[in-house]
Protein backbone atom coordinates (compact mmCIF):
# COMPACT_ATOMS: atom_id res chain seq x y z
CA UNK A 1 0.00 0.00 0.00
CA UNK A 2 1.53 3.35 -1.02
CA UNK A 3 1.59 6.22 1.42
CA UNK A 4 -1.02 8.08 -0.67
CA UNK A 5 -3.55 5.26 -0.41
CA UNK A 6 -2.87 4.85 3.29
CA UNK A 7 -3.51 8.54 3.86
CA UNK A 8 -6.73 8.50 1.88
CA UNK A 9 -7.88 5.52 3.95
CA UNK A 10 -7.09 7.37 7.18
CA UNK A 11 -8.87 10.52 5.98
CA UNK A 12 -12.01 8.60 4.99
CA UNK A 13 -12.16 6.58 8.22
CA UNK A 14 -11.51 9.68 10.29
CA UNK A 15 -14.16 11.77 8.52
CA UNK A 16 -16.63 8.89 8.90
CA UNK A 17 -15.96 8.62 12.65
CA UNK A 18 -16.16 12.38 13.14
CA UNK A 19 -19.29 13.10 11.15
CA UNK A 20 -21.24 9.84 11.03
CA UNK A 21 -20.61 8.68 14.59
CA UNK A 22 -19.45 11.51 16.83
CA UNK A 23 -21.55 14.29 15.32
CA UNK A 24 -24.67 12.17 14.96
CA UNK A 25 -24.68 10.25 18.23
CA UNK A 26 -22.54 12.20 20.67
CA UNK A 27 -22.71 15.85 19.69
CA UNK A 28 -26.28 16.96 19.11
CA UNK A 29 -26.93 20.71 19.09
CA UNK A 30 -27.97 21.22 22.70
CA UNK A 31 -30.17 24.26 22.04
CA UNK A 32 -32.10 22.42 19.33
CA UNK A 33 -33.34 20.13 22.08
CA UNK A 34 -34.73 23.16 23.93
CA UNK A 35 -36.49 24.97 21.11
CA UNK A 36 -37.00 24.94 17.36
CA UNK A 37 -36.92 28.71 17.03
CA UNK A 38 -34.21 31.31 17.57
CA UNK A 39 -36.54 33.19 19.87
CA UNK A 40 -37.05 30.10 22.02
CA UNK A 41 -33.31 29.41 22.13
CA UNK A 42 -32.62 33.01 23.10
CA UNK A 43 -35.22 32.77 25.89
CA UNK A 44 -33.68 29.57 27.18
CA UNK A 45 -30.14 31.00 27.25
CA UNK A 46 -31.35 34.23 28.86
CA UNK A 47 -33.06 32.22 31.60
CA UNK A 48 -29.86 30.27 32.09
CA UNK A 49 -27.80 33.46 32.28
CA UNK A 50 -30.22 35.01 34.76
CA UNK A 51 -30.73 31.96 36.95
CA UNK A 52 -27.12 30.87 37.23
CA UNK A 53 -26.42 34.09 39.06
CA UNK B 1 -28.59 27.93 40.92
CA UNK B 2 -24.87 28.23 40.41
CA UNK B 3 -24.41 26.04 43.48
CA UNK B 4 -26.47 23.34 41.75
CA UNK B 5 -24.10 23.14 38.80
CA UNK B 6 -21.97 20.05 38.91
CA UNK B 7 -18.46 21.51 38.85
CA UNK B 8 -17.06 18.19 37.69
CA UNK B 9 -19.21 18.68 34.57
CA UNK B 10 -17.51 22.03 33.95
CA UNK B 11 -14.12 20.45 34.54
CA UNK B 12 -14.83 17.52 32.20
CA UNK B 13 -16.07 19.89 29.50
CA UNK B 14 -12.94 21.99 29.93
CA UNK B 15 -10.72 18.90 29.92
CA UNK B 16 -12.36 17.65 26.74
CA UNK B 17 -11.86 20.97 25.01
CA UNK B 18 -8.26 21.17 26.21
CA UNK B 19 -7.54 17.62 25.04
CA UNK B 20 -8.99 18.28 21.59
CA UNK B 21 -7.21 21.62 21.24
CA UNK B 22 -3.87 20.16 22.37
CA UNK B 23 -4.04 17.30 19.88
CA UNK B 24 -5.29 19.57 17.10
CA UNK B 25 -2.36 21.88 17.77
CA UNK B 26 0.09 19.03 17.33
CA UNK B 27 -0.84 18.91 13.65
CA UNK B 28 -1.49 22.54 12.76
CA UNK B 29 1.86 24.25 13.41
CA UNK B 30 3.79 21.75 11.31
CA UNK B 31 1.37 22.36 8.45
CA UNK B 32 1.94 26.11 8.79
CA UNK B 33 5.72 25.88 8.93
CA UNK B 34 6.39 23.07 6.50
CA UNK B 35 4.16 24.59 3.81
CA UNK B 36 6.34 27.73 3.71
CA UNK B 37 9.58 25.75 3.77
CA UNK B 38 8.36 23.59 0.88
CA UNK B 39 7.40 26.73 -1.07
CA UNK B 40 10.83 28.27 -0.44
CA UNK B 41 12.61 25.07 -1.52
CA UNK B 42 10.51 24.85 -4.66
CA UNK B 43 11.28 28.49 -5.43
CA UNK B 44 14.99 27.63 -5.32
CA UNK B 45 14.32 24.70 -7.64
CA UNK B 46 12.44 26.88 -10.14
CA UNK B 47 15.12 29.60 -9.95
CA UNK B 48 18.11 27.24 -10.30
CA UNK B 49 16.57 24.42 -12.34
CA UNK B 50 18.66 22.03 -10.24
CA UNK B 51 16.81 18.67 -9.97
CA UNK B 52 18.34 18.04 -6.53
CA UNK B 53 16.11 20.85 -5.20
CA UNK B 54 13.09 19.22 -6.82
CA UNK B 55 13.95 16.01 -4.99
CA UNK B 56 14.33 17.92 -1.72
CA UNK B 57 11.05 19.76 -2.25
CA UNK B 58 9.16 16.56 -2.99
CA UNK B 59 10.55 14.80 0.07
CA UNK B 60 9.39 17.50 2.48
CA UNK B 61 6.14 17.86 0.57
CA UNK B 62 5.34 14.22 1.27
CA UNK B 63 5.92 14.76 5.00
CA UNK B 64 3.77 17.89 4.82
CA UNK B 65 1.05 15.82 3.10
CA UNK B 66 1.13 13.12 5.79
CA UNK B 67 0.76 15.71 8.53
CA UNK B 68 -1.98 17.57 6.66
CA UNK B 69 -3.97 14.43 5.88
CA UNK B 70 -3.90 13.16 9.44
CA UNK B 71 -4.52 16.54 11.06
CA UNK B 72 -7.24 17.80 8.72
CA UNK B 73 -10.70 18.12 10.29
CA UNK B 74 -9.46 17.50 13.83
CA UNK B 75 -10.39 21.11 14.61
CA UNK B 76 -14.01 20.59 13.58
CA UNK B 77 -14.52 18.62 16.80
CA UNK B 78 -13.96 21.83 18.74
CA UNK B 79 -16.94 23.30 16.93
CA UNK B 80 -19.06 20.26 17.84
CA UNK B 81 -18.20 20.90 21.46
CA UNK B 82 -19.35 24.50 21.24
CA UNK B 83 -22.82 23.38 20.22
CA UNK B 84 -23.14 20.57 22.74
CA UNK B 85 -21.05 21.37 25.80
CA UNK B 86 -20.86 25.15 25.56
CA UNK B 87 -24.26 26.13 24.20
CA UNK B 88 -24.70 29.19 26.44
CA UNK B 89 -21.38 30.47 25.23
CA UNK B 90 -22.17 29.68 21.57
CA UNK B 91 -25.41 31.59 21.78
CA UNK B 92 -23.97 34.47 23.80
CA UNK B 93 -21.15 35.16 21.30
CA UNK B 94 -23.64 35.33 18.47
CA UNK B 95 -22.23 36.11 15.06
CA UNK B 96 -18.88 37.28 16.40
CA UNK B 97 -17.51 33.79 16.54
CA UNK B 98 -19.59 32.55 13.62
CA UNK B 99 -18.46 35.16 11.09
CA UNK B 100 -14.70 34.56 11.30
CA UNK B 101 -15.21 30.79 11.26
CA UNK B 102 -17.51 31.02 8.24
CA UNK B 103 -14.91 33.11 6.41
CA UNK B 104 -12.30 30.53 7.37
CA UNK B 105 -14.41 27.72 5.96
CA UNK B 106 -15.34 29.44 2.74
CA UNK B 107 -12.19 31.30 1.84
CA UNK B 108 -9.08 29.97 3.46
CA UNK B 109 -9.98 26.28 3.69
CA UNK B 110 -11.08 26.03 0.07
CA UNK B 111 -8.11 28.08 -1.11
CA UNK B 112 -5.78 25.82 0.83
CA UNK B 113 -7.44 22.58 -0.27
CA UNK B 114 -7.62 23.52 -3.94
CA UNK B 115 -3.97 24.42 -4.16
CA UNK B 116 -2.85 21.44 -2.11
CA UNK B 117 -4.40 19.24 -4.81
CA UNK B 118 -2.36 21.03 -7.48
CA UNK B 119 0.72 20.85 -5.29
CA UNK B 120 0.51 17.07 -4.93
CA UNK B 121 -0.98 15.92 -8.18
CA UNK B 122 0.10 18.64 -10.58
CA UNK B 123 3.88 18.09 -10.84
CA UNK B 124 3.83 16.92 -14.45
CA UNK B 125 0.46 18.39 -15.37
CA UNK B 126 0.93 22.13 -14.89
CA UNK B 127 3.82 24.47 -15.62
CA UNK B 128 6.61 25.00 -13.09
CA UNK B 129 5.46 28.54 -12.43
CA UNK B 130 1.86 27.51 -11.87
CA UNK B 131 2.91 24.71 -9.55
CA UNK B 132 5.11 27.08 -7.58
CA UNK B 133 2.22 29.53 -7.29
CA UNK B 134 0.02 26.71 -5.97
CA UNK B 135 2.65 25.85 -3.35
CA UNK B 136 2.86 29.45 -2.17
CA UNK B 137 -0.92 29.80 -2.11
CA UNK B 138 -1.15 26.60 -0.05
CA UNK B 139 1.22 28.13 2.48
CA UNK B 140 -0.60 31.45 2.51
CA UNK B 141 -3.98 29.67 2.66
CA UNK B 142 -2.85 27.63 5.67
CA UNK B 143 -1.88 30.78 7.55
CA UNK B 144 -5.13 32.49 6.51
CA UNK B 145 -7.06 29.51 7.91
CA UNK B 146 -5.35 30.16 11.21
CA UNK B 147 -6.13 33.89 11.04
CA UNK B 148 -9.88 33.58 11.52
CA UNK B 149 -9.89 31.15 14.42
CA UNK B 150 -7.20 33.25 16.11
CA UNK B 151 -9.24 36.41 15.62
CA UNK B 152 -12.14 34.65 17.33
CA UNK B 153 -9.87 33.50 20.15
CA UNK B 154 -8.43 37.01 20.54
CA UNK B 155 -11.94 38.41 20.84
CA UNK B 156 -12.57 36.03 23.74
CA UNK B 157 -9.40 37.31 25.43
CA UNK B 158 -10.25 40.95 24.80
CA UNK B 159 -13.85 41.43 23.64
CA UNK B 160 -14.37 44.46 21.42
CA UNK B 161 -16.44 45.73 18.50
CA UNK B 162 -19.77 44.33 19.74
CA UNK B 163 -22.95 45.24 21.59
CA UNK B 164 -25.04 42.98 23.76
CA UNK B 165 -28.67 42.70 22.66
CA UNK B 166 -30.86 41.89 25.69
CA UNK B 167 -33.77 40.88 23.42
CA UNK B 168 -31.85 38.02 21.85
CA UNK B 169 -29.32 37.47 24.67
CA UNK B 170 -26.59 37.66 22.05
CA UNK B 171 -23.64 39.87 21.34
CA UNK B 172 -23.90 41.53 17.96
CA UNK B 173 -20.97 42.62 15.89
CA UNK B 174 -20.95 46.38 15.34
CA UNK B 175 -17.43 46.80 14.01
CA UNK B 176 -15.87 43.90 12.10
CA UNK B 177 -12.61 45.79 11.54
CA UNK B 178 -12.23 46.56 15.23
CA UNK B 179 -12.46 42.83 15.92
CA UNK B 180 -10.12 41.90 13.07
CA UNK B 181 -7.50 44.52 13.84
CA UNK B 182 -7.64 44.53 17.62
CA UNK B 183 -4.10 44.59 19.09
CA UNK B 184 -4.84 41.24 20.72
CA UNK B 185 -5.85 39.63 17.41
CA UNK B 186 -2.91 41.19 15.56
CA UNK B 187 -0.32 39.89 18.02
CA UNK B 188 -1.98 36.56 18.58
CA UNK B 189 -2.11 35.80 14.88
CA UNK B 190 1.49 36.78 14.19
CA UNK B 191 2.83 35.10 17.31
CA UNK B 192 0.96 31.86 16.63
CA UNK B 193 1.80 31.49 12.96
CA UNK B 194 5.44 32.39 13.51
CA UNK B 195 5.48 29.68 16.16
CA UNK B 196 4.34 27.29 13.42
CA UNK B 197 7.16 28.47 11.16
CA UNK B 198 9.68 27.82 13.92
CA UNK B 199 8.30 24.32 14.54
CA UNK B 200 8.52 23.58 10.81
CA UNK B 201 12.13 24.75 10.75
CA UNK B 202 13.10 22.68 13.78
CA UNK B 203 11.36 19.66 12.27
CA UNK B 204 13.34 20.00 9.02
CA UNK B 205 16.62 20.54 10.88
CA UNK B 206 15.94 17.62 13.23
CA UNK B 207 15.07 15.13 10.49
CA UNK B 208 17.96 16.34 8.31
CA UNK B 209 20.29 15.87 11.28
CA UNK B 210 19.09 12.27 11.51
CA UNK B 211 20.08 11.76 7.87
CA UNK B 212 23.51 13.17 8.64
CA UNK B 213 23.85 10.89 11.65
CA UNK B 214 22.99 7.95 9.39
CA UNK B 215 25.31 9.31 6.66
CA UNK B 216 22.48 9.24 4.13
CA UNK B 217 21.34 11.92 1.68
CA UNK B 218 24.01 14.28 2.98
CA UNK B 219 23.60 16.95 0.30
CA UNK B 220 19.82 17.02 0.75
CA UNK B 221 20.16 17.17 4.52
CA UNK B 222 22.65 20.04 4.50
CA UNK B 223 20.67 22.05 1.98
CA UNK B 224 17.51 21.50 3.99
CA UNK B 225 19.26 22.57 7.18
CA UNK B 226 20.52 25.72 5.47
CA UNK B 227 17.03 26.76 4.31
CA UNK B 228 15.36 25.80 7.60
CA UNK B 229 18.00 27.48 9.76
CA UNK B 230 17.68 30.78 7.87
CA UNK B 231 13.88 30.64 7.86
CA UNK B 232 13.85 29.51 11.49
CA UNK B 233 16.23 32.25 12.63
CA UNK B 234 14.23 35.00 10.93
CA UNK B 235 10.88 33.71 12.17
CA UNK B 236 12.11 32.98 15.70
CA UNK B 237 13.37 36.57 16.04
CA UNK B 238 9.98 37.67 14.74
CA UNK B 239 8.44 35.31 17.32
CA UNK B 240 10.24 37.16 20.10
CA UNK B 241 8.94 40.48 18.75
CA UNK B 242 5.35 39.27 18.55
CA UNK B 243 5.73 37.69 22.00
CA UNK B 244 6.69 41.10 23.29
CA UNK B 245 3.60 42.55 21.58
CA UNK B 246 1.48 39.83 23.16
CA UNK B 247 2.82 40.61 26.65
CA UNK B 248 1.98 44.27 26.10
CA UNK B 249 -1.62 43.53 25.08
CA UNK B 250 -2.00 41.07 27.96
CA UNK B 251 -0.87 43.79 30.38
CA UNK B 252 -3.62 46.08 29.06
CA UNK B 253 -6.47 43.56 28.78
CA UNK B 254 -5.61 40.73 31.17
CA UNK B 255 -3.46 42.03 34.04
CA UNK B 256 -4.28 38.94 36.13
CA UNK B 257 -2.78 36.72 33.44
CA UNK B 258 0.40 38.81 33.40
CA UNK B 259 0.65 38.62 37.19
CA UNK B 260 0.20 34.81 37.04
CA UNK B 261 2.79 34.50 34.25
CA UNK B 262 5.31 36.17 36.55
CA UNK B 263 4.13 34.83 39.92
CA UNK B 264 3.65 38.46 40.96
CA UNK B 265 1.43 38.62 44.04
CA UNK B 266 2.20 42.16 45.16
CA UNK B 267 2.43 44.87 42.53
CA UNK B 268 5.41 47.13 42.17
CA UNK B 269 6.68 50.04 40.13
CA UNK B 270 9.68 49.17 38.02
CA UNK B 271 8.86 45.46 38.31
CA UNK B 272 11.52 42.98 37.26
CA UNK B 273 11.07 39.99 35.01
CA UNK B 274 11.78 36.59 36.55
CA UNK B 275 14.47 34.97 34.40
CA UNK B 276 14.50 31.88 36.57
CA UNK B 277 12.41 31.04 39.60
CA UNK B 278 10.97 28.29 41.75
CA UNK B 279 7.59 29.17 43.22
CA UNK B 280 6.82 28.68 46.88
CA UNK B 281 4.22 25.85 46.73
CA UNK B 282 2.64 26.97 50.04
CA UNK B 283 2.07 30.54 48.92
CA UNK B 284 -1.51 31.82 49.21
CA UNK B 285 -2.71 35.27 48.16
CA UNK B 286 -2.59 37.71 51.06
CA UNK B 287 -0.57 35.50 53.44
CA UNK B 288 2.49 37.76 53.28
CA UNK B 289 4.78 34.82 52.47
CA UNK B 290 7.45 35.08 49.80
CA UNK B 291 6.10 33.88 46.43
CA UNK B 292 9.42 32.30 45.45
CA UNK B 293 11.84 29.85 47.00
CA UNK B 294 14.49 30.99 44.52
CA UNK B 295 14.43 33.61 41.81
CA UNK B 296 16.71 35.49 39.47
CA UNK B 297 15.21 38.73 38.18
CA UNK B 298 16.04 41.19 35.43
CA UNK B 299 15.31 44.63 36.94
CA UNK B 300 12.46 46.72 35.48
CA UNK B 301 11.98 44.43 32.49
CA UNK B 302 8.40 43.42 33.35
CA UNK B 303 7.41 47.10 33.53
CA UNK B 304 9.02 47.69 30.16
CA UNK B 305 7.39 44.64 28.57
CA UNK B 306 3.95 45.40 30.00
CA UNK B 307 3.85 49.18 29.83
CA UNK B 308 6.92 50.36 27.88
CA UNK B 309 8.22 52.27 30.88
CA UNK B 310 10.90 51.34 33.39
CA UNK B 311 8.91 52.89 36.26
CA UNK B 312 5.44 51.58 35.32
CA UNK B 313 3.43 50.02 38.09
CA UNK B 314 2.59 46.36 37.44
CA UNK B 315 -0.31 45.16 39.60
CA UNK B 316 0.06 41.82 41.35
CA UNK B 317 -2.57 39.16 42.00
CA UNK B 318 -3.50 40.68 45.36
CA UNK B 319 -3.79 44.21 43.93
CA UNK B 320 -6.13 43.03 41.21
CA UNK B 321 -8.31 41.20 43.72
CA UNK B 322 -8.35 44.11 46.17
CA UNK B 323 -8.45 46.95 43.61
CA UNK B 324 -7.61 50.50 44.61
CA UNK B 325 -4.61 51.06 42.34
CA UNK B 326 -4.25 53.28 39.31
CA UNK B 327 -3.58 51.26 36.18
CA UNK B 328 -0.67 52.43 34.06
CA UNK B 329 -1.56 53.47 30.56
CA UNK B 330 0.86 55.48 28.52
CA UNK B 331 -1.63 57.88 27.02
CA UNK B 332 -3.41 58.87 30.24
CA UNK B 333 -1.53 60.82 32.94
CA UNK B 334 -1.53 59.01 36.28
CA UNK B 335 -3.44 61.78 38.08
CA UNK B 336 -6.34 61.53 35.61
CA UNK B 337 -6.80 57.82 36.03
CA UNK B 338 -9.45 56.28 38.17
CA UNK B 339 -8.78 53.74 40.88
CA UNK B 340 -9.55 50.21 39.82
CA UNK B 341 -12.46 48.39 41.36
CA UNK B 342 -11.88 45.43 43.63
CA UNK B 343 -13.15 42.08 42.41
CA UNK B 344 -15.81 42.23 45.16
CA UNK B 345 -17.05 45.53 43.66
CA UNK B 346 -16.98 44.02 40.19
CA UNK B 347 -19.02 41.06 41.44
CA UNK B 348 -21.64 43.53 42.72
CA UNK B 349 -21.68 45.29 39.36
CA UNK B 350 -21.97 41.96 37.58
CA UNK B 351 -24.94 41.01 39.72
CA UNK B 352 -26.50 44.39 38.92
CA UNK B 353 -26.06 43.68 35.21
CA UNK B 354 -27.66 40.25 35.49
CA UNK B 355 -30.60 41.54 37.54
CA UNK B 356 -31.02 44.35 34.98
CA UNK B 357 -31.28 41.69 32.27
CA UNK B 358 -33.96 39.95 34.33
CA UNK B 359 -35.83 43.24 34.89
CA UNK B 360 -35.57 44.12 31.23
CA UNK B 361 -37.14 40.85 30.19
CA UNK B 362 -39.91 41.16 32.78
CA UNK B 363 -40.61 44.74 31.70
CA UNK B 364 -40.74 43.96 27.98
CA UNK B 365 -43.06 41.03 28.61
CA UNK B 366 -45.33 43.30 30.67
CA UNK B 367 -45.13 46.05 28.04
CA UNK B 368 -43.55 48.45 30.54
CA UNK B 369 -41.35 50.51 28.21
CA UNK B 370 -40.10 52.90 30.90
CA UNK B 371 -38.84 50.11 33.19
CA UNK B 372 -37.41 48.35 30.12
CA UNK B 373 -35.44 51.49 29.23
CA UNK B 374 -34.15 51.97 32.78
CA UNK B 375 -33.14 48.30 32.99
CA UNK B 376 -31.40 48.41 29.63
CA UNK B 377 -29.42 51.49 30.71
CA UNK B 378 -28.42 49.75 33.95
CA UNK B 379 -27.39 46.68 31.97
CA UNK B 380 -25.28 48.73 29.58
CA UNK B 381 -23.60 50.62 32.42
CA UNK B 382 -22.57 47.40 34.14
CA UNK B 383 -22.17 45.07 31.19
CA UNK B 384 -18.35 45.21 31.25
CA UNK B 385 -18.58 43.31 34.56
CA UNK B 386 -21.40 40.95 33.53
CA UNK B 387 -19.39 37.77 34.06
CA UNK B 388 -18.31 38.73 37.56
CA UNK B 389 -21.92 38.29 38.66
CA UNK B 390 -21.44 34.50 38.45
CA UNK B 391 -18.43 34.38 40.75
CA UNK B 392 -18.87 33.22 44.31
CA UNK B 393 -15.81 34.90 45.77
CA UNK B 394 -13.12 37.38 44.66
CA UNK B 395 -10.39 34.71 44.62
CA UNK B 396 -12.26 32.95 41.79
CA UNK B 397 -10.51 35.27 39.33
CA UNK B 398 -7.08 33.86 40.16
CA UNK B 399 -5.93 31.29 37.60
CA UNK B 400 -3.62 28.36 38.33
CA UNK B 401 -0.46 30.35 39.01
CA UNK B 402 2.17 27.56 39.02
CA UNK B 403 0.90 26.13 35.74
CA UNK B 404 0.80 29.56 34.08
CA UNK B 405 4.16 30.65 35.51
CA UNK B 406 6.12 27.52 34.59
CA UNK B 407 4.50 27.21 31.16
CA UNK B 408 5.42 30.81 30.38
CA UNK B 409 9.01 30.39 31.48
CA UNK B 410 9.47 27.07 29.69
CA UNK B 411 8.13 28.69 26.51
CA UNK B 412 10.42 31.71 26.78
CA UNK B 413 13.49 29.66 27.68
CA UNK B 414 12.94 27.27 24.78
CA UNK B 415 12.25 30.18 22.42
CA UNK B 416 15.70 31.63 23.06
CA UNK B 417 17.26 28.17 22.90
CA UNK B 418 15.77 27.72 19.40
CA UNK B 419 17.37 30.98 18.25
CA UNK B 420 20.72 29.77 19.53
CA UNK B 421 20.26 26.43 17.77
CA UNK B 422 19.46 28.12 14.45
CA UNK B 423 22.60 30.30 14.76
CA UNK B 424 24.80 27.32 15.63
CA UNK B 425 23.40 25.25 12.75
CA UNK B 426 23.96 28.14 10.35
CA UNK B 427 27.52 28.46 11.61
CA UNK B 428 28.31 24.79 11.00
CA UNK B 429 26.19 23.97 7.96
CA UNK B 430 28.50 25.66 5.49
CA UNK B 431 31.52 23.89 6.92
CA UNK B 432 32.38 20.33 6.30
CA UNK B 433 32.47 19.69 10.03
CA UNK B 434 28.70 19.50 10.62
CA UNK B 435 28.53 15.75 9.94
CA UNK B 436 31.25 15.24 12.55
CA UNK B 437 29.40 17.17 15.25
CA UNK B 438 27.29 14.21 16.24
CA UNK B 439 26.37 15.74 19.59
CA UNK B 440 24.88 18.73 17.75
CA UNK B 441 22.99 16.49 15.35
CA UNK B 442 21.53 14.51 18.24
CA UNK B 443 20.56 17.75 20.00
CA UNK B 444 18.86 18.96 16.81
CA UNK B 445 16.91 15.73 16.50
CA UNK B 446 15.74 15.84 20.12
CA UNK B 447 14.79 19.48 19.79
CA UNK B 448 11.76 18.43 17.72
CA UNK B 449 9.70 17.41 20.80
CA UNK B 450 10.94 20.51 22.63
CA UNK B 451 9.47 22.68 19.86
CA UNK B 452 6.07 21.09 20.47
CA UNK B 453 6.43 21.47 24.23
CA UNK B 454 7.17 25.20 23.82
CA UNK B 455 4.19 25.62 21.52
CA UNK B 456 1.77 23.83 23.82
CA UNK B 457 3.16 25.74 26.80
CA UNK B 458 2.31 28.97 24.97
CA UNK B 459 -1.30 27.89 24.64
CA UNK B 460 -1.40 26.86 28.30
CA UNK B 461 -0.31 30.39 29.21
CA UNK B 462 -2.95 31.90 26.93
CA UNK B 463 -5.83 29.71 28.07
CA UNK B 464 -5.09 28.66 31.65
CA UNK B 465 -3.86 32.16 32.42
CA UNK B 466 -7.26 33.65 31.61
CA UNK B 467 -9.34 31.32 33.74
CA UNK B 468 -12.10 31.45 34.92
CA UNK B 469 -13.13 33.32 31.79
CA UNK B 470 -14.42 31.93 28.53
CA UNK B 471 -14.95 35.52 27.45
CA UNK B 472 -12.81 37.90 29.47
CA UNK B 473 -14.90 39.58 32.21
CA UNK B 474 -18.17 38.72 30.45
CA UNK B 475 -18.68 34.97 30.77
CA UNK B 476 -16.98 32.48 33.10
CA UNK B 477 -16.87 28.78 32.28
CA UNK B 478 -19.49 28.02 34.91
CA UNK B 479 -22.06 30.18 33.09
CA UNK B 480 -20.99 29.16 29.59
CA UNK B 481 -21.40 25.41 29.95
CA UNK B 482 -24.55 23.49 28.93
CA UNK B 483 -26.57 21.64 31.53
CA UNK B 484 -25.74 18.19 30.24
CA UNK B 485 -24.94 14.86 31.78
CA UNK B 486 -21.36 14.68 33.04
CA UNK B 487 -21.15 11.04 32.01
CA UNK B 488 -21.76 11.88 28.36
CA UNK B 489 -18.84 14.35 28.41
CA UNK B 490 -16.69 11.79 30.19
CA UNK B 491 -17.46 9.15 27.55
CA UNK B 492 -16.69 11.45 24.63
CA UNK B 493 -13.53 12.61 26.39
CA UNK B 494 -12.20 9.04 26.33
CA UNK B 495 -13.40 8.49 22.76
CA UNK B 496 -11.43 11.55 21.71
CA UNK B 497 -8.43 10.48 23.72
CA UNK B 498 -8.50 7.13 21.87
CA UNK B 499 -9.17 8.62 18.44
CA UNK B 500 -6.51 11.28 18.66
CA UNK B 501 -3.94 8.96 20.14
CA UNK B 502 -4.57 6.54 17.27
CA UNK B 503 -4.15 9.40 14.78
CA UNK B 504 -0.96 10.53 16.45
CA UNK B 505 0.48 7.00 16.43
CA UNK B 506 -0.51 6.67 12.75
CA UNK B 507 1.16 10.01 11.99
CA UNK B 508 4.39 9.11 13.74
CA UNK B 509 4.53 5.61 12.20
CA UNK B 510 3.83 6.77 8.64
CA UNK B 511 6.22 9.71 9.01
CA UNK B 512 9.02 7.56 10.41
CA UNK B 513 8.55 5.01 7.65
CA UNK B 514 8.59 7.70 4.99
CA UNK B 515 11.65 9.36 6.51
CA UNK B 516 13.48 6.03 6.57
CA UNK B 517 12.67 5.54 2.89
CA UNK B 518 14.09 9.02 2.27
CA UNK B 519 13.85 11.12 -0.88
CA UNK B 520 13.47 9.40 -4.20
CA UNK B 521 14.37 10.58 -7.65
CA UNK B 522 11.17 12.10 -8.97
CA UNK B 523 9.61 11.96 -5.49
CA UNK B 524 7.69 9.36 -3.57
CA UNK B 525 4.31 8.01 -4.60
Amino acid sequence: MTVGRKLWAIIIIKIFIIFAILRLFFFPDFLNSKSDTDEGKGDYVREQLINRN
Amino acid sequence: MIDQIDLSMVDWARAQFALTAIYHWLFVPLTLGLSFLVAIMETIYVKTGNPEWKKITKFWMILFGINFAIGVATGIILEFQFGTNWSNYSWFVGDIFGAPLAIEGIMAFFLESTFIAIMFFGWNKVSKGFHLTASWLTAIGASLSALWILVANAWMQSPTGMEFNPDTARNEMVDFWEILFSPMAFNKFLHTISNGYVIGSIFVIGISSWFLLKKRHILMAKRSILVAAIFGLITSIFLVGTGDGSAYTVAQSQPMKLAAMEGLYEGEAGAGLVAFGILNPDKKPGDGEDAFLVKVQIPSLLSILGYRNTEAYVPGVEDIVNGGYKPWFEKIPVEEKEMTYSVAQKIEKGKLAISALRDYKTATRAGDSILAKISQKKLQENFNYFGYGYLNNPESVIPNIPLTFYSFHIMVFLGFYFILLFIVMLFFVNRTTLEKKRWLLWISLWTIPLAYIASQAGWVVAEVGRQPWVIQDLLPTVAAVSMIDTNSIRITFWIFAGLFTALLIAEVMIMVRQIKIGPKEGGSK
